[in-house]
């Protein structure tokens, strides 16, 4: 018989297990766990949730002024090195 | 005669084209990248001024030594690396306290943040508007310890591999998914304030 997760393996596990990273073996044990523990279960979906928030955060467009100074810091770059050929 | 437009250009053809001196293909590069560039350095940073200054370095420094860039990770990667890398001086040349290291011995102690245990709602930030959102994960983000949080922005914000972000942070592979875990199980716990299901708290503020 193999030995039970406890929590603390299940949490362990637990980025492995959402990214997909694991062998078929721990992965049933996993699942296994999360359909006996409603605790485990709560974490999991919202870690999973969490991750699937960030995953879909748009970057935000930036400040103008912050790339107008951006693109003249490049020009003068560019400028430069143009000289120099 | 025209000149086909370098937005909507393959990233490989234009990196080709920006090695040749192309300073139109170079350009395209930095305004596909310089959003997510400029959120990188303001999470690690913590700091506007500061960001915009890794900013700017960053894509100078890629145009400097595009040369350098064998074509072995993709762009964005390398790009990334040098971003961290002025990020992370800055934050060492700004603090010169402890609370910076990236390289302090970490307890993993899971067990300790997962106090907060409520079901959340299928879509839950849906209740909230773009604007407000933001401001939640940014703020969760930025409350994060230096050493979780670059882990986290670069695996679960910018979507590095756990090699390319072990690469980018001069961590081994086991370091960043420990550090990784951590990071996720903290924000969970942060967010749950925010998106647990209504009515699953009812004893929650007795």
């Amino acid at each position: 018989m193999t030995p039970l997760l406890t929590c603390k393996d299940f949490l362990h596990e637990l980025s492995d297990y959402l990214d997909e990273n694991l062998d078929a073996e721990l992965r049933a044990k996993l699942e296994k766990h999360i359909t006996e523990c409603p605790n485990c279960w709560v974490i999991a979906d919202t870690t999973r949730k969490t991750i699937k928030i960030y995953k879909g955060m748009e970057a935000y467009s930036i400040p103008t002024d912050v790339e107008s100074r951006l693109m003249k810091a490049l020009e003068r770059k560019m400028a430069a090195a143009h000289d120099k050929v | 005669m025209t000149v086909p437009s370098p937005a909507g250009t393959d990233e490989s053809i234009l990196v080709a084209r920006a090695r040749e001196g192309d300073t139109r293909a170079f350009g395209e590069l930095v305004r596909r990248y310089e959003g997510k560039i400029f959120r990188l350095a303001q999470h690690i940073t913590q700091n506007r001024e500061d960001a915009e200054d890794v900013l700017q370095e960053t894509f100078l420094k890629a145009y400097e030594h595009l040369d350098q860039f064998k074509g072995d990770s993709k762009f964005y990667t390398w790009i990334v690396r040098i971003a961290v890398n002025q990020a992370l001086m800055k934050l060492r040349r700004r603090k010169t306290d402890k609370s910076v290291s990236l390289d302090e011995t970490i307890d993993t102690g899971e067990d300790t943040i997962t106090r907060e245990i409520a079901a959340w709602d299928e879509d839950p930030e849906q209740r909230f508007s773009r604007e407000e959102l933001g401001e939640i994960l940014d703020t969760a983000v930025d409350s994060l310890e230096p050493p979780y949080r670059s882990v986290f922005v670069l695996r679960d914000i910018e979507e590095l591999s756990t090699e390319e972000t072990a690469e980018a942070l001069n961590l081994s592979v086991p370091a960043v998914k420990s550090r990784l875990l951590r990071a996720r199980l903290q924000l969970r716990e942060k967010l749950t304030r925010y998106f647990k299901r209504k009515g699953d708290d009812a004893f929650a503020y007795m």
